[in-house]
C-alpha cells in the first residue's frame, strides 16, 4: 500500500465508480445536511451533530463518510476497506454534508434520499422527530416541509418544488448532493471522467474546437466565446503556459462562483484540467477572494486528493502530461477580478489593471501566456464535454448558449442560487422561481417589483417594462443592463432608485485603483453629484453634470471596472427619470427614504388637538388652536422629528 | 526590558520563517504580507520594512502593495472584529440600521473603528457572499444571518457577558 502511495497510483475511475455505488446499496438512506455558508451560519453544524446524536441513541448505524474535514482520510480508506469486502456494510445510513444546495432562504436544509424529502428551517429539536419518523418509518414530517406560497401545500417531492422545479442544474447538479470533501462521490457521478478523456484522448485542437463549438461564453461578465479564448492561447507557441481560474467574484449582491466552489471544487479543477489540456498548460492557479475562508479550504482539500489519485501532478492519468494547481488568496480588492489586475495582483504588485493588446493570451502571467477563465465558465466545461457541444448548444437562445447561474436576492420570497437556460425571463425568474416580490412588511405582491438590478455595478436595472424579455447577453446589453457575474437583485416598489445608484457608485468609487484619473475622480464626482440630489441640493444642471461626466468615465478608462462604473448610474436615469425629477425640482423623494427630503404634517383626521406637539417644537413651526387640527409650516420645521415623538394619536408623519 | 527584547526576537523569528518559506521572493510578497498579519493581526511598520529589506525591494513598494488592498491593516485590531456587509442584498434590507445600532452600541465611527478597550473592531465590507441571509453581520469567521437591531445588540451584551464571565476567571 506504501509503494502505491509513493509513485501516485493513477486512480480507475471506472473501479471507484463501481466500488463507491456497491457501498451505497447497503444504505437504506443517505442524510444530506447542507454546509454552505448560509446554512452554516443558521446552524446546521449542531444539526449534523445532533443527528449523529440521536442516531446512537436510538441504536441505530450511520456511517459518516466524513467526520471532520481532517479525518476524512481516514473515514475513506475504511469506506474502501468495507467496500471491498462487499456487502458487509451494515450501517444503515449515511450522513452527508454537502455544500450549498442554494435555498439559502429556507435554511437550514435537510435532504433525504432516496425519497428526495427537502426538510427546510431544521432546528435541532427537530431532529429527533425527522430519525423516529422519517428514519425508522419511512413518513415525512409535513410541518417541516417546503409550502407553496400561494397554495398552502407541503411539497414533499424537493424536485417539485417550483423553486428546484423551474431551474435547470447542469452546471450545478452536483453542487448540494454530493458529499465536497469526497472525491470518490464525485468521481462515482461521473466526474473527472471528461478531464480523462481530455487527457488521454483528445488533441489540444480538438477540445478548443468543441468548446467554440459550443457557444460557451464566458460567465464572470464579458461574455467572450471561451472557445476562442483557449485557441489564441494555444497557438501561442511557449515553455509555460498557466491556466487562471477568476474566483475573484467581488460584486455586491453575488455568490455563485462561491457556492460552486464550496459545493463541487472538483469540477472547478476538472474544467482547469480540460482548459489545461487544450493550450498546453502545466499551471495552474485558483485566484480565490479572502472572504471566502470555506471555499478556500476545500479547493485546498480537493487538490489534495486530486494530486493523491493522480489526477494531478507530475504525470496525470498515466499520461506523461504534468500539470498541478495552487490556490492563491486574494487580498480585498474588487479590481482584481479585471483579468490584468489579476496577474499583476498574482505577482505581487498592486492590482491594477494594464493596456490590452497585449492579451493575456499573449502575454499574461509572468510574460508567459495565460487562459483566465471565471469558476462557474470552467465548472461548466466537463458539463460540455459529457453533453457533447451540439446537445449544449440546443439550449440557451441565438447568442448566448446554455445556462447560467444567478444569486436571486433582495426582496423576493425566495432567495438563493439558481441555474436557468439563457432566455429565460424575469417574469420566470422573480414569480416562479423566487416566488414574488416581497414588501417591506414581507408580504408577498407577485411579481409588483420596482427593479431588478443586474450584474452588480457593471450592470443597470429592468423595470417591469422588461418582465418578459428572454435573458441572454446581447438582449441585456441592448437595454443597458448586463449579465455580468450574475448577481439578480430584486426591489420592492418602495426602494429609492437613486439611493441605489448612490450605493454602486459609493463601491466603485471605492474599489477603484486610482490608475485613471477620470475613473478615480470622475467616481467621486458623480457620487458628490448623487449625494447633492439625495440631500436637495440639485437643481437642472446637476443631471446635466451626471450625465456627461458619465460619458467621459465610461470613455475615459482603461478597464472594464471604469468602463462601466457609470452604468447604474445611466440605467436610472434612463428608467426613473421621474425620480431623478422629483428629487431634483419638487424635492421630494417618492418612496420617502431619503433622510433630507423628508417633510413633516399632520393627519388632520387624527388630530385631536391638543397642542403638545406645538409645545414641543423647538422653531414654532406648528400652529392650531383648541378644536381645529394643528398644521406644521414646512418653511419653519427643522425636521427634527419632536412632535412625531410627542404626538400620542400617530398623527405626525414623515415622508 | 530582558523580557521585551525576547519577545522582540521571537517577533522577527517568525517573520524570518514565513520569508525563508516563501524564498524571499518579491513575487510572492501578498502571501507573506497574508501570514505576517494571521500572526500579528495587522502589520507593523516595523516588520513591512525589514521585509522589503529582505526582499530587496523598497518599502516604498510594500507599503503600496499593503494600503492597496483592503484585507492589510495597519493597525491593530480589536479582539472581535464585526463586519457588517453592505452588499446589494443587505443594503436594500437595511443594513446600514445595523451598522448604525452598532455603531452606537460600541460607541464607534466611520473614524474611530476600534474601541478604546481594544475589545471591538468595527468594520463594512463590500459582500460576504452570503445574500440569502440578508442582512448578514459577521464576528470573528462566525456568520449572523437575517440580522435585526433586536439581535444585534443581543450578539454585543452576549459577548460583553463572554468577556466579562472570563476576566472574573
Amino acid at each position: 500500500m506504501n509503494a502505491s502511495m509513493l509513485t501516485k497510483q493513477i486512480i480507475d475511475l471506472e473501479k471507484t465508480r463501481e466500488n463507491y455505488n456497491k457501498a451505497c446499496t447497503a444504505y437504506k438512506m443517505r442524510i444530506v445536511i447542507c454546509a454552505g455558508t448560509g446554512c452554516m451560519a443558521n446552524g446546521a453544524m449542531s444539526i449534523y451533530n445532533k443527528f449523529r446524536e440521536v442516531i446512537a441513541e436510538r441504536g441505530l448505524k450511520a456511517d459518516v463518510v466524513l467526520e471532520k474535514e481532517e479525518h476524512h482520510h481516514v473515514a475513506h480508506n475504511d469506506k474502501h476497506a468495507a467496500a471491498g469486502e462487499s456487502q458487509t456494510v451494515n450501517n444503515n445510513f449515511l450522513l452527508v454534508q454537502s455544500g450549498c444546495q442554494g435555498f439559502c432562504q429556507m435554511g437550514p436544509l435537510v435532504t433525504i434520499y432516496p425519497q428526495n424529502i427537502l426538510y427546510t428551517k431544521v432546528k435541532v429539536s427537530d431532529v429527533e422527530e425527522i430519525v423516529d419518523r422519517t428514519l425508522q418509518k419511512g413518513e415525512s414530517v409535513d410541518r417541516l416541509l417546503y409550502e407553496c406560497h400561494d397554495t398552502k401545500h407541503h411539497v414533499k417531492d424537493m424536485n417539485k418544488i417550483p423553486f428546484y422545479e423551474r431551474q435547470k442544474r447542469i452546471m450545478l447538479k452536483l453542487c448540494g448532493h454530493i458529499n465536497v470533501n469526497d472525491v470518490d462521490e464525485y468521481i462515482a457521478n461521473g466526474g473527472y471522467f471528461m478531464a480523462r478523456k481530455a487527457v488521454l484522448e483528445m488533441t489540444a485542437e480538438q477540445i478548443c474546437k468543441e468548446i467554440l463549438d459550443s457557444g460557451l461564453r464566458g460567465r464572470g461578465g464579458g461574455g467572450f466565446p471561451t472557445g476562442r479564448k483557449w485557441e489564441l492561447t494555444r497557438i501561442n507557441e511557449s515553455d509555460t503556459k498557466y491556466i487562471i481560474c477568476n474566483g475573484d467574484e467581488g460584486d455586491p449582491g453575488a455568490f455563485m462562483d462561491r457556492c460552486v466552489m464550496e459545493g463541487n471544487p472538483h469540477s472547478v479543477l476538472e474544467g482547469m484540467i480540460i482548459a489545461a489540456m487544450a493550450v498546453n498548460a502545466s499551471i495552474g492557479m485558483v485566484y480565490v477572494r479572502t472572504e471566502y475562508p470555506l471555499a478556500v479550504q476545500r479547493l485546498k482539500k480537493a487538490i489534495k486528493s486530486a494530486r493523491e489519485n493522480g489526477i494531478l501532478g507530475e504525470n496525470i492519468f498515466g499520461s506523461g502530461k504534468k500539470f498541478d494547481i495552487e490556490v492563491i488568496e486574494g487580498a480585498g480588492a474588487f479590481v482584481c477580478g479585471e483579468e490584468t489586475a489579476l496577474i499583476a495582483s498574482i505577482e505581487g504588485h498592486r492590482g491594477m489593471p494594464t493596456m490590452k493588446p497585449p492579451f493575456p493570451a499573449e502575454k499574461g502571467l509572468f510574460g508567459k501566456p495565460t487562459v483566465i477563465n471565471n469558476v462557474e465558465t470552467l465548472a461548466t466545461i466537463p458539463v460540455i464535454l459529457e453533453m457533447g457541444a451540439a446537445k449544449y448548444r440546443e439550449l440557451g437562445t441565438e447568442t448566448s448558449k446554455g445556462t447560467k447561474t444567478f444569486a436571486l436576492t433582495g426582496h423576493v420570497a425566495n432567495t438563493g442560487l439558481i441555474e436557468v437556460p439563457f432566455g429565460t425571463t424575469l417574469r420566470e425568474i422573480v414569480g416562479d422561481i423566487g416566488g414574488g416580490v416581497l414588501d417591506d412588511e414581507g408580504n408577498n405582491c407577485g411579481v409588483d417589483f420596482k427593479a431588478v438590478q443586474i450584474g452588480g455595478p457593471s450592470g443597470g436595472c429592468l423595470t417591469k417594462e422588461h418582465l418578459d424579455l428572454p435573458l441572454d447577453y446581447d438582449n441585456l446589453r441592448n437595454v443597458g443592463a448586463m449579465v455580468g457575474s450574475g448577481g439578480l437583485v430584486v426591489m420592492n416598489q418602495n426602494t429609492c432608485m437613486i439611493q441605489i445608484a448612490r450605493f454602486f457608485m459609493q463601491f466603485t468609487q471605492n474599489e477603484s485603483c486610482g490608475k485613471c484619473v477620470v475613473c478615480r475622480e470622475g467616481t467621486r464626482q458623480m457620487l458628490a453629484l448623487l449625494d447633492e440630489i439625495i440631500e436637495g441640493r440639485a437643481d437642472a444642471q446637476t443631471l446635466e453634470l451626471l450625465e456627461e461626466l458619465a460619458e467621459t468615465v465610461r470613455i475615459g478608462s482603461l478597464c472594464g471596472l471604469g468602463k462601466t462604473a457609470p452604468n447604474p448610474v445611466l440605467s436610472t436615469l434612463e428608467y426613473f427619470r421621474d425620480e431623478y425629477n422629483a428629487h431634483v425640482f419638487d424635492k421630494r423623494c417618492p418612496t420617502g427614504n431619503c433622510e433630507a427630503l423628508k417633510t413633516y404634517r399632520i393627519i388632520a383626521e387624527k388630530c385631536k388637538a391638543c397642542g403638545l406637539c406645538a409645545k414641543k417644537c423647538p422653531v414654532e413651526a406648528i400652529e392650531g388652536a383648541k378644536g381645529v387640527p394643528y398644521v406644521i409650516d414646512a418653511e419653519k420645521c427643522i425636521k427634527c422629528g419632536a412632535c412625531i415623538n410627542a404626538c400620542r394619536f400617530n398623527a405626525v408623519v414623515k415622508g | 526590558m530582558g523580557n521585551d527584547r525576547n519577545t522582540f526576537s521571537i517577533k522577527f523569528d517568525k517573520v524570518c520563517e514565513v520569508l525563508d518559506k516563501h524564498e524571499c521572493s518579491p513575487n510572492k510578497l501578498i502571501a507573506i504580507l497574508q501570514e505576517i498579519q494571521e500572526e500579528y493581526k495587522y502589520l507593523p511598520e516595523d516588520i513591512m520594512t525589514y521585509i522589503a529589506t529582505a526582499l530587496g525591494i523598497s518599502p516604498g513598494v510594500v507599503f503600496g502593495v499593503a494600503t492597496f488592498y483592503s484585507h492589510f491593516a495597519l493597525e491593530p485590531k480589536g479582539k472581535y472584529v464585526i463586519k457588517v456587509c453592505d452588499g446589494t442584498a443587505c443594503h436594500v434590507r437595511k443594513s446600514k440600521d445595523i451598522l448604525q445600532t452598532l455603531e452606537k452600541e460600541l460607541g464607534l465611527s466611520g473614524k474611530k473603528k476600534t474601541s478604546d478597550d481594544m475589545l471591538f473592531t468595527l468594520e463594512t465590507v463590500a459582500c460576504l457572499g452570503a445574500c440569502g441571509l440578508a442582512p448578514v453581520v459577521v464576528v470573528n469567521d462566525e456568520v449572523h444571518g437575517s440580522m435585526t437591531k433586536e439581535k444585534t445588540i443581543e450578539l454585543i451584551s452576549r459577548i460583553r457577558e463572554q468577556e466579562r464571565q472570563e476576566m472574573n476567571k
